[in-house]
């Protein structure tokens, strides 16, 4: 059982109060924009020290306990644009963990430092066209020119990608296939050859800004690799752990708040004569939903616990995704069924809560790829 | 520059408060957090001592049980360090009492150039502490203050008025009041809230402060809460059916109530 402390509580009251105040009263202008500023919103986060929370605070970052993720995550997840805490959760945890566990002091000072202070917005670039889920069929490729790496391929949905400046380019340096040969370069977008090619629209998520990236003949030192060349599948596996995680922890977040709302609405709203709430169906529901809440909220207390003893937490990263999205999606569901009319048009929240949350059972790892890790750690394959 | 911000602790509003039917006060029992009125203070507190280039922000308190969770949200605002008086024989206190207590606690924080106070506190909603701990300290009290600024010795206050305000002027030190909202008090950071745990909280009895404990609580009020009643139910507003003259009834009853 995790032990919240003073400095805990508080800290999660002055997350939640930014968000209140620094995103909450424009989710709708950028909402309906599809695109927010990332800069000037991650330097406010920055200069309060949100960024960086468990990072060396020689890199700027805070030393703080796993404790502070997570919380931070569930008050993210709890602002009116789930676009922008997903925008916040890459510049967080899935651009920089590996950087900042295996990059050089060199790489760590230029890139990771102004990354904490939210001078610079990153994206992580994994996804291709061609290979989202399946990460071993990705095909970019960087070869070596002397000190050199010379870098063509495209990458698929990458978020803050019109707006980074540097990416966390995880590619081919070698032609072994597979899971082998790959590395994790630090790409500044300035670099010639550097080209966002579209910007995409999605279904949800739309304050967020999600782009294709194209790479021709980019040339890249070969000292902005992160670690070791050819380890940038595994660092990028210790990665994805990060992004799982702060993904359920913001369903969390976003899950009781959409939960809050709905029973707040239903005892306003009345019909037959009595406040809809009145309805045993109704009240039966969300109970199911709050129990379903309590166990994603100490699962994940569980893994913060076992991450915070420096113990592997693959499986419970890949539960805590695979089921906090889907909590999420079926809270989605029944605020927009309770809602009825109202939840169905765009200026209430449940529609587009509806929209938002459709994705993390896609993004960072699809609930089918979860599922097949799951499926092999509990034996359940046949040959 | 040094400041004394005096704050209080309040129960969270956000949760209903409860009376205590013997005493008929607010049960002061849980948790307590910094009275959002307050947190103004202490941000005009921190901006003034960072315009003058040194000194420190110190914070004084009266709260029961030791109560010291929202004095570390102003200390992670930015403050040095606190006085905190705590003392059964505090309870019941009245505004008098209060101030007594708060004017002792202030000289022992040190010498002070100045000291700010919210205008009232959000649960007891006296308004009148600022004014008594001047009188008891032999200060000059400047109320309502929207911005102060530091002039040698003296304090340039601008002080509102239901008209706009007026400029007024006094030597340090002072007592000045400090309106809500008139200053975006900062978010306490990451490294604000971790440098707070060690910042010193100078807890007190009122022995400590040299104060007979006659003097303050029941004991020392001069006050008798005798009934505790609740509030009439506000009565339905008026609806103004529009006529194609409805617009005059609006502007004659905004007239009327001096907002236009």
């Amino acid at each position: 059982m995790l032990q919240f402390t003073e400095e805990h509580q508080m800290f999660r009251q002055t997350v939640r109060d930014v968000v209140q105040k620094e995103i909450d009263p424009y989710a709708e202008d950028w909402e309906r924009t599809g695109d927010f500023p990332a800069h000037d919103l991650f330097r406010r986060f920055g200069e309060l020290g949100l960024l960086g929370l468990e990072y060396d605070e020689r890199w700027g970052g805070g030393g703080a306990d796993h404790v502070y993720t997570m919380i931070m995550g569930e008050e993210v997840g709890r602002c009116a644009s789930l676009g922008v805490a997903m925008a916040l959760s890459v510049q967080t945890d899935m651009a920089t963990p590996s950087l900042h566990l295996y990059g050089s002091d060199e790489l760590r000072e230029k890139y990771l430092v102004p990354a904490v202070r939210g001078e610079m917005v990153t994206s992580i670039a994994v996804s291709e066209p061609d290979a989202g889920s399946d990460v071993a069929g990705l095909r970019t490729r960087a070869v070596r020119d002397g000190d050199e790496w010379v870098i063509n391929g495209a990458k698929m949905w990458i978020t803050n990608g019109t707006q980074a400046d540097w990416i966390c380019l995880l590619c081919r340096t070698s032609d072994e296939g597979g899971y082998r040969g790959m590395s994790q370069i630090v790409v500044p977008t300035d670099t010639p050859g550097f080209e966002v090619s579209r910007k995409l629209d999605k279904l949800g998520m739309r304050a967020s800004d999600t782009a294709e990236l194209v790479f021709t003949d980019m040339r890249v030192p070969v000292s902005n690799t992160i670690g070791e060349v050819g380890r940038g599948f595994q660092q990028q596996m210790t990665q994805f752990q990060n992004e799982r995680m702060i993904a359920a922890y913001q369903m969390v977040g976003a899950t009781e708040l959409a939960l809050e709302r709905t029973v707040q609405y239903l005892k306003e709203r009345q019909a037959f004569g009595a406040p809809l709430l009145a309805n045993q169906s109704l009240q039966y529901e969300l109970a199911d939903l709050a129990a379903d809440l309590d166990m994603m909220r100490h699962h994940n207390w569980a893994a913060v616990a076992k991450y915070e003893r420096g113990e592997d937490i693959t499986r419970e990263a890949t539960v805590a995704k695979l089921k906090a999205a889907r909590l999420a999606r079926r809270m989605a569901d029944t605020a927009v069924q309770f809602h009825g009319g109202m939840g169905y048009v765009e200026e209430n929240w449940p529609a587009r809560f509806f929209r938002d949350t459709r994705l993390w059972s896609i993004g960072g790892g699809a609930d089918e790829v979860m599922l097949r890790t799951l499926a092999r750690m509990n034996g359940i394959i046949g040959d | 520059m040094n400041v004394v911000v005096c704050v209080k602790q309040i129960p969270d509003p956000a949760d209903p408060g409860a009376l205590d039917p013997s005493t008929k006060t607010l049960k002061r029992d849980g948790k307590l957090i910094l009275d959002e009125s307050d947190s103004y203070g202490v941000e005009m507190a921190l901006q003034l001592v960072d315009a003058a280039g040194g000194g420190e922000v110190t914070l004084v308190s009266m709260a029961p049980n030791s109560e010291v969770g929202g004095l570390r949200t102003a200390l992670a605002m930015g403050a040095a360090k606190a006085v905190l008086v705590s003392d059964d024989a505090l309870k019941g206190s009245d505004a008098l009492g209060t101030s007594k207590v708060l004017a002792k606690a202030i000289e022992r924080a040190g010498a002070a150039d100045l000291i700010l106070t919210a205008t009232e506190s959000s649960d007891g909603y006296t308004g009148t502490v600022p004014e008594m701990v001047a009188e008891l300290m032999g200060l000059p009290s400047v109320t309502f203050a929207k911005s102060i600024t530091i002039d040698g010795g003296a304090a340039k206050v601008q002080r509102q008025t239901e008209a706009g305000y007026d400029d007024v002027e006094c030597p340090l030190p002072a007592v000045v009041s400090v309106t809500a909202g008139v200053v975006e008090p900062r978010y306490p950071s990451f490294k604000g809230i971790m440098a707070a745990k060690s910042k010193p909280v100078d807890e007190v009895t009122v022995a400590d402060l040299g104060i007979d404990a006659g003097a303050v609580g029941w004991a020392g009020g001069g006050q008798e809460i005798v009934e505790v009643a609740e509030a009439e139910a506000r009565e339905a507003g008026t609806i103004v059916e529009d006529d194609g003259e409805g617009f005059q009834k609006v502007v004659d009853y905004l007239s009327e109530l001096k907002v236009i």
